[in-house]
């Protein structure tokens, strides 16, 4: 459904060039979830706004549905988007529009006639469970409900792919289980692929069929999630094995003593 | 038929009579000075409005950050809009006496004072409209970027509606700063309750009929202050 090809984006000129995607192959299979896994800053969220050409990449070649992107005219790649929901990590929904104006404006911009949208969008609202909130403001609703809301928006023009940027880092972690449940509800009874990045491998672990670890702008490695069930099964690179350990692990050895220790051993 | 009469002690040591005769009597001539100054602002607020709003959308899009990058061209046009906004009003008044007659055809009263504050008020609004938009942050274009719409819906469906409640607190300062512009407009012998002012109160030491021209400018500003804010708050829906 989604390949990327030889896909690098940089930033900047000159001295202060920096790349954010480096070399980048990808081959998403259609109706999966595949998640973007990797710290801050190596480049995940960029990567996936390359997909839709949020973020053109510099060099590179990028198709979803069999139709190349990067080669498109600017009106082409519009009515392409529609195909392709997206959502964020801060919702990213109008304050000034209620939920179901939030919804129907993506229909608007598809060119749905207006007689079509209420319907349209309170259906949508209600695969989200929300179509009792439909005339509330994004300001009247908590963190989970616009997620919804927002995951309403970009479903409602029935997209072949969705592209999440790290849809739970701002809500809590309850609030995270109920988004991703709805997201995996979602790609298994309407069959769109999903693109889910992340930093956080619980995430991954509970929705992904498949995961890309990035590290420093590249994809270091990837591997089905199914295979973590497999005996002897190891992540390649250091980071894929630390992301799928995912604990946090303090060292509750005092400051000093550790320095000294460090010491000791550097010795 | 002298009822009430305060005596207020002015500067120069004289006294000037707060006379309710005197204000009869100027009566007249305080309802034309109110209708100056409205007619100064209905005119010269609601096309700031007109022009200034797409001007400001446009320095906001050509920014380097903005939806259609044109850095060299918004240099210039933002060179331009500073340049309009330093004149000191009195100065602008007189320098664009040319342009006034070609757009009016006189240079005295009232339309006269129009087209320099018009002019004044086009990149002051632009500025309010550049920098409410802005301030918006890129989340709710890049969410429409990616729905797949055209910079012109971009504009009106998204910054223009979540800019409104800003747009609207813009325009109710706006006004304020013009309504205390128009004062200028004896100048040109525009007229208006701040002229009104000027001539009775200052160049004539009518202290009395000065305060109360200053009273109804006090009561005109809360009122547009109080609407204002309360049109913007009812807009605003975060």
């Amino acid at each position: 459904m989604i390949r990327l090809e030889n896909v690098t984006t940089t930033f900047g000129k000159g001295r202060d060039q920096f790349t954010a995607v480096k070399d980048v192959t990808l081959d998403i299979q259609a109706g999966s979830i595949h998640g973007i896994i990797g710290f801050s800053g190596a480049g995940k969220s960029t990567l996936l706004r390359n997909i839709n050409l949020l973020q053109r990449p510099t060099s590179g070649q990028v198709f979803v549905d069999g139709v190349e992107l990067t080669g498109l005219s600017e009106g082409e790649l519009r009515k392409q988007r529609h195909e392709i929901g997206m959502i964020f990590q801060h919702f990213n929904l109008l304050n000034n529009r209620t939920a179901q104006q939030n919804v129907e404006l993506n229909l608007k911009f598809a060119g749905v006639p207006k007689k079509q949208r209420r319907e349209r969008a309170l259906e949508a609202l209600s695969i989200v469970d929300l179509a009792d909130k439909a005339s509330a403001y994004p300001g009247q609703l908590s963190g989970g409900q616009k997620q919804r809301i927002s995951i309403a928006r970009a479903l409602v023009t029935e997209p072949k792919v969705l592209l999440c940027d790290e849809p739970t880092s701002a809500v809590d972690p309850r609030t995270t289980t109920s988004v991703l449940q709805y997201l995996s509800d979602i790609n298994a009874s309407l069959g769109i692929t999903t693109v889910i990045v992340t930093h956080e491998m619980n995430v991954i672990k509970a929705i992904a069929d498949k995961v890309s670890v990035m590290e420093d702008a590249a994809v270091v490695e990837e591997f089905a999630l199914s295979s973590l069930q497999e005996p002897g099964f190891e992540p390649k690179t250091p980071i894929g094995r630390y992301l799928i350990s995912d604990e946090i692990t303090l060292n509750r050895q005092p400051k000093q003593a550790r320095d000294l220790a460090a010491n000791v051993t550097r010795v | 038929m002298n009822f009430t009469s305060v005596v207020l002690a002015t500067s120069n040591g004289s006294a000037a009579a707060f006379s309710l005769d005197r204000i009869v009597e100027l009566a007249p001539e305080i309802w034309v000075a109110m209708a100056q100054t409205f007619a100064m602002l209905l005119v010269s607020i609601p096309i700031a409005i007109l022009l200034g709003t797409p001007l400001g959308i446009w320095l906001y899009s050509m920014s380097p950050n903005g939806l259609r990058p044109r850095p060299r061209v918004h240099k210039i046009v933002d060179g331009l809009v500073n340049t309009i906004r330093s004149f000191p009003f009195l100065i602008l008044l007189i320098a664009i006496i040319p342009f006034t007659r070609f757009v009016v055809g006189t240079t005295i009263g009232t339309a006269a004072v129009i087209v320099p504050l018009t002019i004044n008020a086009i990149p002051y609004f632009a500025r309010f409209v550049e920098q409410n938009i802005s301030q918006l942050g890129n989340g709710v274009v890049e969410a429409a970027q990616a729905m797949g719409a055209t910079r012109g819906q971009i504009i009106r469906e998204v910054l223009l509606v979540e800019a409104k409640p800003a747009l609207l607190s813009s325009i109710t300062i706006m006004t304020v700063s013009f309504i205390s512009y128009s004062a200028m407009a004896g100048l040109v012998g525009g007229g208006g309750i701040g002229d009104f002012a000027i001539r009775y109160g200052y160049y004539r030491y009518e202290t009395g009929v000065m305060l109360l021209a200053i009273v109804l400018m006090i009561l005109l500003v809360h009122a547009v202050q109080f609407f204002g804010t309360r049109l913007s708050r009812a807009a605003d829906k975060r």
